[in-house]
């Protein structure tokens, strides 16, 4: 009984701001406050609440018989209490359908895995945490950021606990062999491995609202026929793709929402098909041969490569700084810098410093918010620079003086702070307390600033409209 | 296809990015096999470049007989009298011109003995008559380009040629007079409009040449998007008139590998190479620099070039105490240039209003990551280049410190640049001239 399984990624990053070097030292305001919330609130009324609401009526309208995975970093979670708390509720109501499986990421959307395994399993259990908080469930499928994948990936996954892992179904991975079974990783021995249909998840993500395209307009039907075309040939189709693509990517006008709200009934007209969760796909089926991916992929670009995140020298020099603060962030132990340094960690921060697509702008440019990947590195280390800075004011005198920095911090806003952590006994509280400038940071979750409350005022009119 | 080019300045004798473009421009034509006849208010005599396809001929001392005066005579008065009501006089005029500059000048002019009136003369031998003529930008500029009309063409009825092709207002009335006696279409490239040069202040005679000269031709080149508009605003040219042709650089091997200094190389250094006058922006340049001293030691900042502005920004420097890390380097010429280039780490381009700007591709030969205003044409072609609004003294600060701060910024900039420059070539700029002027031909019925 072949099965369709729709995954969707719901993610949206904390921008920085334009922090200059004038900036550094002064304050420690990191995020573009107005753009991020204009940007949630756009996405929320154009994308996520119409979909979620045509989700809602969808699993009404079909029992059990249609279901939907869905992944939310923990940012955009994060954004969502802070601008557009609603969002949360609709969440909420689809996790009651139990139609709905919540799958597990890193929070902070971010290349962890690349750099420190540490941090990674720190980021996993805390957005399954976040999950299990939120929508009562804990995940069992876990999908690495932008589908990044390899053999040991998958064994640390494994190892956690997880069922199963989504990855790309990447023809140089692939081969002559199809995307529509469950594979198994190499080296695991439970773990099962979903592989993404690129062809048709892009016919929906991409290609839906292109007039050139010789299947425009693609209607439910044409589509569900290509998914039962599969019958007999595969056990199921995996579409994985953006959250935004229903209503932001494809304006509602494309006709994006009715094509969704045609499919279930086109695709389970066919007595053989039924919609799956990726969980249930890995508990349906059985793995049908094992995948070796020695090196990373993702599904990014044509390339599937990592080249989008760290394809240049200034991508690489930005993350091995970001990386190089990990025993000092730890040693400090303070929540409001984890959490900064988290979100410095999402991968957007580096895709819009990429240059390998810049001449032609396309979707990269579409998504950068500093128009230049120049800009972007350099917005990027200033705020760095400022954190380091506020790390090491904040971290214990033993790990400054072990490292070897405390000698070389000549910020004059900084030195008493330092001193004064140095010479009080009692270390950290504080080192982190003294430093006003971080303690107004945007990162407060509970108790909305004054400039933003009113954003979230607004959302909440706008989700009543 | 033949071409006749009227031209002010041309290679070795520039004073400004026009004598450059025009350079590089008919270069790649003549390898095209386009022919052209380039036209100079004066050139040591009619020589040859790129196996004969590139001739150069002086306006000066031009010699044409009194049936040609008469011929002449009437279209030289409809177009100057009836239609540009300029009137030519001798005066010192100068197109980059403030008031003060201009009696300074003329001050200058008598302390070394120069008189404008002994440089000109008109031959009247019974049946023949000539000018001769100085080219550059002197103080009887205007005169000179109405001498220069006429003998231009007179030129234009001697030859024989396809197309007319004139660079900026100086040839203008040159190319309409020809136009008019020959009807032969004309194409008005423009490198840079009064507007640009002047700001506020305009020069009406010369910005109703510009308008006269943009209406009167079939096509207009424009060097980039942001002059298109200029023109499409303060002359109100149509815009399916107006074509947009991109300047290039001339790759020139570098000849010397320069090191620096020992006693420099803990430094960096930012350049500013250009014109020290209120277009290309030393203001904006030198208060940057101000707010990035304040926070980095090691660098040095150098203004290269000469203007009516530097006297105001040397006092400046004086005055904000960074006298001694912001050095002035004078007007350089030639190697002294290259050097500059080559010795830089980043260049600075802060121009309030620049249609191309050809200076940032110079830089990027010598590697050098550049820095420029959103407000300039050159940044329509370069995308590898850090871009600031010239008046945005801080963003711009904030890029430089990024530079001198984070090493990985500037390798990138440069790589990048390496394969940008590649489609960056006067050829290309070549086969867009070529189909133009195979347009307007066959729109004429040549």
């Amino acid at each position: 009984m072949p099965s369709v399984c729709f995954y969707f990624q719901v993610h949206q990053p904390y921008r920085l701001r334009r922090y200059t070097v004038f900036d550094l030292g002064q304050n420690s305001l990191y995020e573009n406050d107005d753009l991020n919330c204009d940007t949630l609130l756009r996405v929320a009324r154009a994308s996520y609440l119409p979909m979620n609401d045509l989700l809602l009526k969808l699993f009404r309208r079909h029992g059990r018989r249609f279901k939907v995975g869905f992944s939310i970093s923990g940012t955009a979670l994060d954004q969502f209490e802070q601008y557009a708390p609603e969002l949360i509720d609709s969440f909420k109501a689809l996790a009651d359908t139990g139609c709905v499986e919540f799958l597990g990421e890193t929070y902070g959307h971010s290349l962890a895995f690349l750099y420190s395994r540490d941090e990674f399993a720190r980021q996993v259990e805390q957005h399954a945490t976040r999950i299990r908080e939120l929508f009562g469930q804990t995940p069992r499928v876990f999908r690495n950021t932008e589908l990044i994948y390899d053999n040991n990936l998958a064994k640390t996954v494994e190892d956690m606990g997880y069922t199963a892992i989504l990855a790309e179904g990447a023809d140089h991975v692939l081969g002559w062999r199809s995307p529509n079974f469950v594979y198994q990783p190499s080296n695991c021995l439970k773990l099962k491995l979903l592989l993404r249909n690129y062809g048709l998840s892009d016919d929906i993500s991409f290609r839906f609202e292109d007039r050139q395209w010789s299947e425009w307009p693609l209607t439910a039907d044409t589509f569900a026929g290509w998914c039962h075309s599969v019958n007999g040939a595969g056990e199921t189709i995996n579409l994985f793709m953006d959250y935004e693509t229903f209503g932001e990517h494809h304006r509602a006008d494309t006709g994006i929402f009715q094509f969704m709200e045609a499919l279930p009934d086109a695709v389970l007209a066919h007595p053989d098909f039924v919609f799956r969760t990726p969980g249930e796909v890995s508990d349906a089926c059985p793995p049908v041969a094992k995948i070796d991916v020695p090196q990373f992929m993702s599904w990014a670009d044509a390339e599937r490569d990592l080249t989008a995140w760290l394809g240049n020298d200034m991508q690489k020099d930005a993350i091995h700084a970001l990386y190089a603060l990990e025993t000092q962030v730890a040693a400090t132990d303070n929540a409001e810098l984890r959490e900064s340094w988290t979100r410095l960690q999402t991968s957007d921060h580096f895709y819009y410093m990429c240059t390998k697509w810049f001449a032609d702008a396309d979707v990269h440019k579409y998504f950068n918010p500093f128009g230049s990947p120049y800009d972007a590195y350099i917005a990027y280390m200033n705020v760095l620079a400022d954190f380091e800075l506020r790390v090491r004011a904040a971290a214990p005198a033993a790990v400054v003086s072990e490292t070897g920095t405390a000698e070389t911090v000549t910020d004059v806003t900084d030195a008493p702070q330092k001193k004064r952590a140095a010479t009080s006994g009692t270390t950290r509280k504080s080192g982190a307390k003294t430093r006003k400038p971080a303690a107004v940071k945007t990162t407060d979750k509970t108790a909305p600033r004054a400039g933003t409350s009113e954003k979230t005022k607004h959302a909440a009119e706008a989700a009543q409209k | 296809m033949r071409v006749l080019m009227f031209g002010w300045e041309f290679p070795p004798h520039i004073s400004g990015g026009l004598g450059t473009a025009c350079y590089g421009m008919t270069r790649a034509l003549a390898q095209k096999n386009t022919e052209i006849i380039f036209v100079l208010p004066c050139t040591s005599d009619g020589k040859s470049v790129d196996g004969g396809r590139l001739r150069l001929v002086p306006a000066s001392g031009t010699i044409y007989s009194r049936e040609t005066e008469d011929r002449l005579e009437t279209a030289t008065r409809e177009l100057w009298e009836d239609k540009l009501t300029v009137h030519p006089v001798e005066t010192l005029l100068f197109p980059y011109d403030t008031p003060e500059t201009y009696a300074e000048r003329l001050r200058w002019r008598r302390l070394a003995g120069l008189d404008t009136d002994t440089a000109v003369s008109r031959h009247h031998r019974d049946t023949e008559i000539s000018y001769t003529l100085k080219g550059g930008y002197g103080p009887d500029l205007m005169a000179e380009v109405y001498r220069y009309s006429r003998m231009a063409a007179v030129i234009a009825l001697r030859e024989t040629f396809d197309v007319i092709h004139v660079h900026d207002w100086m040839t203008y009335p040159a190319g309409i007079l020809a136009k008019m006696l020959t009807g032969k279409p004309l194409v008005a490239h423009i490198h840079a409009t009064e507007y640009d040069r002047s700001g506020m202040s305009v020069n009406e005679d010369v910005a109703r040449i510009e308008r006269m000269g943009l209406h009167a031709a079939d096509r207009v080149i424009a060097v980039s998007h942001l002059t298109k508009h200029v023109i499409m605003e303060h002359y109100g040219v149509p815009e399916e008139k107006i074509e947009v042709v991109h300047n290039a650089v001339a790759r020139h091997d570098v000849q010397h590998r320069y090191t620096i200094p020992p006693r420099l190389r803990h430094e960096k250094r930012v350049l500013f190479l250009g014109r020290v006058t209120f277009q290309k922006g030393p203001d904006y340049f030198i208060e940057a620099a101000r707010l990035v001293l304040e926070r980095e030691k090691n660098v040095r900042f150098y203004m290269a070039g000469s203007g009516d502005m530097l006297p105001r920004i040397i006092r400046r420097a004086g005055k904000l105490r960074i006298g001694n890390r912001f050095h002035f380097a004078g007007f350089l010429r030639g190697p002294e240039v290259d050097r500059m280039f080559a010795l830089s780490d980043l260049y600075v381009m802060p121009s309030v209003s620049e249609p191309f700007g050809i200076t940032p591709l110079e830089a990027m030969l010598y590697d050098v990551p550049v820095l420029l205003s959103k407000q300039s044409g050159v940044s329509e072609v370069l995308n590898h280049a850090l871009k600031a609004d010239f008046w945005d003294t801080r963003d711009m600060a904030d890029k430089i410190c990024a530079v001198l701060r984070y090493p990985a910024l500037a390798k990138e900039l440069v790589k990048n640049c390496h394969e940008e420059m590649k489609s960056i070539r006067w050829e290309n700029a070549a086969d867009l001239l070529n189909r133009i002027y195979h347009a307007v031909c066959t729109a004429g019925g040549c």
